[in-house]
């Protein structure tokens, strides 16, 4: 297992206490209100948090990917609204840290770092969800400008934040459509902030349309080459796949630990019910599953530092253990708390309701399976 | 205004305290922190850097392990650090402790001292009265607002009905109580920013103490053993119908818990 340096564990240990004294007392709040917790937010901007998905010089703290994880997992572990807002600065400005020129990063980078400006992943499509091949915003080249129409739903931060990757296919004189990516700006004309969604879970993270209606972007706002694409959304989302893993743990964590604390209290038939064995064995699987899910992200993350090659298939993997593992503990910590935990009383019913995102999106777990097939399938080519 | 904060690393306030069997305290496993009071002084000394200039030194007796206590200082935006490590210091009391402090003092020659006016952990609340003396300055302890000026100081200090204002001349030392100043999170910058900054050891012949006037052997106070506090035992639950419970507690009210 990667072992923390010095600083890395002093800001963990910062990490801990934000969570204790200031998330987790806002953490129901938000879920009720379901407003973007601004509050939050620039207290995590002061802290630094945004700095730590960055390089030195782009601003950022130049730590590893798994510091960032490992903080991640412990916001989750307090509320999921706010890790999104972490995460999604993550996979927002994967495709400028990925494949953005100098230029590109020294625009945005800083400003992400800092936590003054925050970015978004315009992807999915109201008919292009798991299948991205259906996109139809569409690009075309007027002079030195690119046109974009089209729209784009579900996306996270879309009505909070400054910068977007959109992708959009370019269509060539010869008729051809490459997926492409451009770098847009919410004060550019024609850039039409939709509506945000009323979600099961994640009360708080905002989740919006976007509508492109003759959105003019400069050629400079070209992500890469045209015709990247594929390749940006790939490479952007195995580290996407990682933050999903590295927060679902942060259920994962949480369900385990408030399941045992109610269980060792709660008195049934004269016992506390953490004396039934068909309790122990929730609170033990919840258990194998919090190290697997530890040991998994842990081997992925060494893997995206090494740009291993065999990166994707490790972090589709670590997605989908940890998405169903999230699920089934926060399942299983529900069941324990019985009626209890059918209320929003106790935080175990925010769990279960914010668990089951993960399993959805970036790339639903069926879709990651189909990577991992796909990868061994490659392996036995006879 | 050079400001010297006197810092102390102790248990971490949420560790359960266990003792060995011979009434010491058992320290393997217990996380070390800065003390919650040196941290309120800390935070005062930014404050105060931070609106007039000068720097922040941390002054900290312990081994290499304190360091991280002073880390902590340097990453809330305190300056530097000075660690007075010797392993002749080992055993000392607060005697001991007073005398490294002011003979380190006297080297570093501060506008200003602040410290915790107590510990968290052991709480005499002598080590900084005794500096004083040691130093021939001004002390004003259960402070919980300060101002400065022109080479003087206003402190608030904290009484049982109320507070009472102390104008002080500067150098003194201030010894902070809960509230003299809210304690920031050390941010991701200042934490990275921390390393950069300077711990220097020192020994006490750096300081001109001599080995024989600390340690065990000098203490003029020992600890002879620890006692922990009765744990708080469990509630008695009275069943049966309401009736004969409600007689069964006033009755109980009376003969076990002679509260009435
Ligand atoms: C809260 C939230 C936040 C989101 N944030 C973002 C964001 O920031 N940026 C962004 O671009 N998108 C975002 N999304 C979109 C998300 O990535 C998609 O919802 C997800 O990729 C699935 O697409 P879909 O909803 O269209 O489902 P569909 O693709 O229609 O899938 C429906 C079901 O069919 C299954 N399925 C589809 N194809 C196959 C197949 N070939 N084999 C087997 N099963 C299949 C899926 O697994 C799923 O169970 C977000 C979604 C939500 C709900």
């Amino acid at each position: 297992m990667y072992q923390f340096n010095e600083e890395e564990q002093m800001i963990l240990s910062m990490v801990d206490d934000i969570c204790t004294d200031i998330i987790m007392p806002r953490a129901q709040e938000i879920d009720i209100q379901d407003e973007f917790p601004w509050d939050i937010h620039q207290v995590l901007a002061e802290q630094g948090i945004f700095s730590l998905c960055f390089a030195e010089e782009y601003g950022g703290a130049g730590v590893g990917l798994h510091c960032w994880l490992k903080m991640m997992e412990k916001i989750a572990a307090v509320s999921c609204a706010v890790s999104m807002m972490i995460a999604n600065v993550s996979l927002g400005s994967a495709p400028v840290v990925l494949f953005g020129n100098e230029e590109q990063k020294q625009k945005v980078l800083p400003e992400l770092a800092s936590g003054e400006a925050q970015i978004a992943f315009g992807l999915t499509e109201p008919n292009a969800g798991s299948d991205i091949g259906g996109i139809t915003t569409t690009a075309v080249k007027k002079g030195d400008k690119y046109v974009i129409n089209g729209n784009k739903v579900f996306i996270t931060s879309g009505s909070v934040s400054k910068y977007f990757s959109i992708f959009a296919k370019v269509i060539g004189e010869d008729g051809s459509r490459k997926l492409s990516c451009f770098l847009a700006e919410k004060d550019m004309p024609g850039l039409v902030i939709g509506r945000n969604e009323e979600k099961m879970g994640l009360h708080g993270s905002v989740t919006t349309q976007l509508f492109f209606e003759n959105l003019e972007v400069p050629e400079s706002a070209i992500i890469g080459q045209i015709g990247d694409g594929y390749k940006i959304v790939f490479q952007s989302l195995n580290k996407g796949r990682l933050n999903n893993g590295a927060q679902a743990t942060g259920l994962v964590q949480a369900a385990l630990k408030d399941a045992t604390i109610y269980a060792k209290g709660r008195v049934q038939f004269g016992n506390p019910i953490s004396e039934f064995q068909a309790i122990q064995f929730m609170i033990a699987d919840m258990e194998i599953g919090l190290q697997t899910c530890h040991l998994m992200l842990d081997n992925a993350a060494t893997l995206f530092e090494q740009k291993s090659p065999d990166l994707m298939k490790y972090a589709s993997a670590t997605k989908v253990v940890c998405s169903d593992m999230a699920n089934k503990a926060t399942a299983d910590a529900v069941q324990i708390f019985g009626g209890y935990g059918y209320c929003k009383e106790y935080p175990v019913e925010r769990y279960f309701r914010d668990s089951k995102i993960f399993p959805i999106f970036e790339g639903s777990n069926q879709i990651q399976r189909g990577i991992i097939a796909k990868a061994v399938y490659k392996e036995y080519n006879e | 205004m050079k400001i010297v904060v006197c810092a102390k690393q102790t248990f971490d306030t949420e560790a359960v305290i266990a003792l060995t069997a011979d009434g010491q305290v058992n320290a393997t496993g217990i996380t070390l922190i800065i003390d919650p009071y040196s941290e309120f002084a800390v935070e005062q000394a930014i404050q105060m850097k931070e609106k007039d200039g000068g720097e922040v030194i941390v002054l900290t007796i312990g081994n290499a392990g304190a360091q991280s206590a002073i880390r902590h200082a340097l990453a809330m935006g305190a300056d530097s650090g000075v660690l007075v490590d010797d392993p002749a210091i080992a055993g000392g009391d607060s005697l001991a402790t007073a005398l490294i402090l002011a003979k380190a003092l006297e080297k570093l020659n501060p506008d200003i001292i602040l410290g915790g006016f107590k510990s968290s952990d052991i709480a005499g609340a002598q080590v900084l009265p005794r500096v004083s003396s040691i130093l021939n300055l001004p002390n004003v302890n259960v402070a919980t607002h300060l101002e400065w000026a022109d080479g003087k100081a206003q402190v608030t200090r904290e009484l049982d009905d109320g507070v009472e204002i102390i104008e002080v001349a500067l150098p003194a030392i201030i010894g902070a109580q809960q509230g003299l100043a809210e304690p920031r999170y050390p941010s991701v910058k200042g934490i990275m920013q921390s390393k950069k900054k300077p711990i220097n050891t020192w020994t006490l012949a750096d300081i001109g103490v001599d080995a024989g006037a600390v340690g065990a052997g000098a203490a003029k106070t020992k600890v002879v053993q620890y006692t922990l506090k009765e744990a708080r035992k469990g509630g008695r639950i009275i069943e049966g119908e309401v009736p004969d419970v409600t007689k069964e507690v006033v009755q109980l009210t009376r003969t076990e818990a002679k509260v009435i």
